[in-house]
């Protein structure tokens, strides 16, 4: 462990607490959450002097959302890889920190989805932007969000065997711990989620099919909300109010459909051993997984390709572990109720940040006793087209 | 209301797009290196080549995988009923997005493995789209 380098470190935190938020805009609830996340961490606003952002604000968003906020950054990072962008932003501002580029970053992120009426995962997917080699290909197929990761889902089955039950598990594991959290509750309550409580194996396979193989309980919430997140340097985080939560290594990668390629691999596979090699962390060392749940196959080829067990035994794993917040072995998975039960406005990746510095901290509704070590892994773009992953170790002291 | 249609103009795709007004399935190989491209684009992803060669496919090949779709907001999708999304691997070793047609049940009909060949679809606009039935 000696060869950890503990530069920079997550010291404050806020996950904006509904889910359907009329009247407020993204940059509300961007803003909002930057000044409870510096408050958190007992810094101020103008102690800010990187801003990382997804470009989820109007117009050119390293500029405008400087201005809107008011700040002046020494480091401006606009990476926009969709719903792992924060994971590239957590590697970034470790790598600007340890740099002395900044002191104090600040990511942010804000979404009114459901406000919107979004239809994020059963939309048209087609003819909208301008024409690309991509979308001229792609536009002509019906092919919807959810169908593409379903895609995946099916291969996944075809190639090792795996069954609809073995991904409903995951969905029953991180209903469980949404019924634990308050806001997960208010979130299905507000959302119109029909039946709010927890849920059997049963239940998520005999749910509505929307694409098949994927039912509606295989699938997250389109919800509003936002959150932030505040890194600082190792100085200025021996003063912060809360314990730091370390950012000890960070891998990104992409991957895209390729002639012959194995779809049931995700880019999590070349991000995660770059994450846990710099961290000098083993994936079986890790207490808390926090996995972006669009879907539950997303989980399932990411504990895969997180090394948490070889490809293929996604599905014996999940079944041996149980993947609870109180299983005796195993990682914990995603503890706050994930994308599929708590919160998902379009780009989870922030909440993973979020809730393993909460479970680091000894402060989630379904704390991992003697937490240590967390991952976070993000997931951006389609599984069967185009993804981006971001994976990020953390620890406490 | 019709599907959503490539759109032009677009350079990479459009010789791919006009022959199949034709009828016939385009990619591309890197003579080279013979790097099999697609979907079409005016250098090789492999080496950055540009000098690339059009070859005609013979629309034979192996459902990779499928999802088939039970809900799509989309008026010109909605309409269809459940269809079936799928990727195809054409034995001349590119992979395509495309929908699987001319089965009677596209829950129970379309598999992993299953052999497809092509079908086209002639659009108002002059092209067609390839789709695949079981061969």
């Amino acid at each position: 462990m000696v060869s950890q380098q503990r530069d920079a470190a997550i010291v404050g935190i806020h996950e904006y607490p509904l889910r359907k938020a009329p009247g407020m805009t993204p940059l509300h609830i961007k803003a909002e959450s930057a000044e409870r996340a510096l408050a958190d961490a007992g810094l101020k606003w103008s102690d800010v002097d990187g801003l990382y952002d997804a470009q989820d604000g109007p117009g050119m968003s390293g500029l405008s959302l400087a201005e809107y906020f008011g700040f002046k950054p020494n480091v401006i990072d606009t990476t926009a890889v969709g719903g792992s962008s924060y994971e590239f932003h957590a590697s970034h501002a470790k790598r600007d920190i340890a740099g002395g580029r900044c002191k104090v970053a600040l990511l942010t992120y804000g979404s009114t989805a459901h406000s919107d009426s979004r239809a994020i995962g059963t939309g048209g997917m087609g003819g909208v932007g301008p024409a690309s080699a991509m979308s001229n290909m792609q536009d002509p197929w019906g092919m919807t969000l959810i169908s593409n990761y379903a895609m995946v889902a099916h291969r996944h089955m075809h190639q090792y065997g795996t069954t609809s039950e073995d991904l409903a598990r995951i969905a029953v594991a991180t209903r469980a711990h949404a019924m634990r959290n308050p806001e997960a509750v208010k979130a299905m309550t507000d959302l119109l989620y029909e039946n709010i409580r927890e849920v059997t194996t049963e239940e998520v396979v005999n749910s509505r099919m929307v694409a098949d193989p994927l039912h509606l309980l295989d699938c997250c919430m389109v919800s509003d909300g936002g959150g932030a997140v505040v890194i600082a340097s190792r100085d200025v985080a021996r003063d912060c109010k809360k314990p730091p939560v370390w950012i000890l290594g960070a891998g990104e990668a992409t991957k895209y459909s390729e002639n012959g390629g194995d779809l049931t691999v995700s880019a999590g596979a070349q991000s995660a051993p770059r994450a846990f090699g710099q961290a000098d962390v083993r994936p079986d060392e890790i207490d808390v997984a926090m996995i972006y749940d669009s879907f539950t196959i997303t989980v399932m080829v990411m504990l895969e390709d997180l090394g948490f067990c070889k490809k293929g035994e996604g599905a014996a794993f999940v079944r041996e572990h149980g993947l609870r917040f109180d299983s005796p072995t195993g990682p914990a998975l995603n503890t706050d109720g994930g994308g599929l039960s708590s919160n998902h406005p379009g780009m989870r990746g922030i909440f993973l940040l979020l809730e393993a510095t909460r479970q680091l901290r000894g402060e989630s509704t379904s704390q991992r006793q003697g937490a240590k070590l967390a991952v976070a892994h993000g997931n951006g773009g389609m599984l069967a087209t185009s993804h981006t992953g971001g994976t990020i170790i953390l620890a406490r002291d | 209301m019709a599907r959503p249609q490539p759109r032009f103009p677009e350079p990479d795709t459009q010789p791919f797009w006009d022959a199949t007004r034709e009828h016939k399935l385009m990619y591309q190989v890197d003579p080279a290196t013979g790097d099999v491209i697609f979907y079409p684009r005016r250098h090789s992803p492999y080496t950055g080549s540009r000098d690339l060669e059009w070859r005609e496919s013979k629309g034979e090949g192996t459902v990779y995988t499928h999802s088939v779709v039970r809900l799509n907001r989309h008026p010109s999708f909605a309409q269809l009923g459940p269809y079936a999304v799928a990727y195809v691997d054409l034995d001349e070793g590119f992979r395509i997005m495309t929908n699987i047609v001319g089965v009677e049940n596209p829950v129970t009909d379309v598999k992993i493995g299953i052999r497809v060949k092509v079908r086209w679809e002639d659009q108002e606009s002059g092209i067609a789209l390839p789709m695949f039935e079981p061969a």
